[in-house]
């Protein structure tokens, strides 16, 4: 037997390191959630700081003449809050090898989505106000339409998915593009839940 | 704390807390808007607490390492210290008896907190490389297969490493007796024990009976 010691060139931290008590998959969520938490952070401190700071309406928020579209929002968000049951259920379906589940499961999340898409669209257009017209409204905007975006992103991964379980991809040992594209779709739900307690209600 | 985005299923149960979460909140600032303020802080304060303690009560997933190539036998060893005492030298050898065992040696790079936090791991490092080479020479006298590197400042996270790259049959941890033993201290060979699907053996090492 020999023995033999390893070349010791390197100098500063290791050069192996796994930090391995977090595994990359669940690294790089954390790393989305966490850049994700500041993107929509920058936008809700703009809002309170205008909201609470400023007070830029004599305490009148929304200002006097601007209308919140409280009722049809809330109908919003039981859509977005069914479409996450809905991916729930199209992601629980595939682990039992219920194809057709899951096929169904991501058709309603689809449908859903772009519902939830199509009426903020049309409700854009009615609310009477555009992002010039007061800081109030560069804030609504600003904040439901980043959300919206993000509800877009959700549903270009969601077709993709759909598209793959039609083509037969996915199966009980090998969904992890189900499982991620899940945990998408639910964190655009959270952040609509945030969005519409804090610029609807609150 | 646990992720609550680890999974789909637990996404999804984080949706329905997030609505419980803001529903209280509203609900008290319909009442008052100070009253919503004390929701909120309340809330928190308990959701917080609750993932914590969560998170602190869950057992360590149980690593199981991938199986060493057939006709070899790999032993991890984890020391500081204590790397030199002849009760783990001879440990090693009663160990790889009678097989082609090949022994890595890990010596975690120790560190003050503070050097830790602004990465000055430098003293750390040389401390660690200075025991490793002479541990590896002592082997090297002893007829065993040996190698070694410097390991993460925390030894129970060097191990988790070097399990995963040196795939060991088993696993020896050295440390000092205990009430002078920081390792034992912090638990370190019952951590093992628990995370890692290997027979462990704790060697104590009483450097102050050989001087």
């Amino acid at each position: 037997m020999s023995a033999h010691a390893e070349p010791h060139e390197h100098h500063g931290p290791p050069p192996i390191h796994y930090s391995s008590r977090v595994s990359p998959s669940v690294l790089g969520m954390f790393l989305f959630i966490a850049s994700e938490i500041m993107l929509f952070g920058a936008f809700f401190t703009v809002y309170f700081f205008d909201r609470v700071v400023n007070k830029p309406f004599g305490g009148h928020w929304p200002p006097e003449g601007f209308h919140r579209p409280v009722f049809v929002a809330l109908i919003n968000t039981l859509i977005l809050v069914t479409s996450s049951a809905t991916m729930h259920w199209a992601d629980t379906s595939i682990k039992k090898g219920n194809r057709a589940g899951l096929q169904a499961g991501l058709v309603l999340t689809l449908c859903l989505g772009f519902t939830f898409l199509f009426t903020q669209v049309i409700e854009y257009h009615r609310l009477g106000f555009a992002t010039k017209d007061t800081s109030f409204a560069s804030t609504f905007f600003g904040l439901t339409g980043l959300h919206g975006a993000h509800v877009f992103v959700g549903l270009m991964i969601l077709l993709v998915m759909t598209v793959r379980a039609f083509r037969g991809h996915f199966s009980p040992e090998h969904h992890h593009g189900v499982e991620i594209g899940g945990i998408y779709w639910h964190f655009v739900d959270v952040m609509w839940i945030v969005v519409y307690v804090t610029v609807y209600l609150l | 704390m646990r992720n609550p985005f680890r999974s789909e299923a637990d996404a999804f149960r984080f949706v329905w807390l997030t609505i419980g979460y803001f529903a209280l909140i509203f609900l008290g600032s319909l009442i008052n808007v100070w009253v919503g303020v004390a929701v909120l802080v309340v809330v928190t304060a308990v959701a917080l607490r609750w993932l914590l303690r969560r998170g602190a009560q869950e057992a360590p997933v149980k690593q199981t390492p991938a199986a060493s190539p057939p006709g070899e036998y790999r032993i991890l060893v984890v020391a500081n210290e204590t790397v030199g005492g002849p009760e783990l030298l001879s440990e090693i050898r009663e160990h790889s008896r009678g097989q082609a065992a090949r022994v890595l040696v890990v010596i975690p790079a120790l560190n003050s907190p503070l050097r830790h936090w602004v990465s000055d791991e430098d003293e750390a490092r040389a401390a660690a490389q200075a025991r490793l080479d002479e541990s590896l020479a002592s082997m090297r006298q002893a007829g065993l297969d040996a190698a070694g590197e410097i390991g993460d400042g925390d030894p129970t996270l060097a191990i988790e490493d070097a399990v995963r790259t040196f795939q060991p049959d088993e696993l020896i941890i050295s440390t000092h007796p205990a009430g002078r033993s920081n390792w034992l201290e912090r638990g370190v060979v019952e951590k093992a024990r628990e995370r890692f699907d290997l027979p462990v053996t704790h060697v104590i090492v009483d450097l102050a009976d050989q001087t």
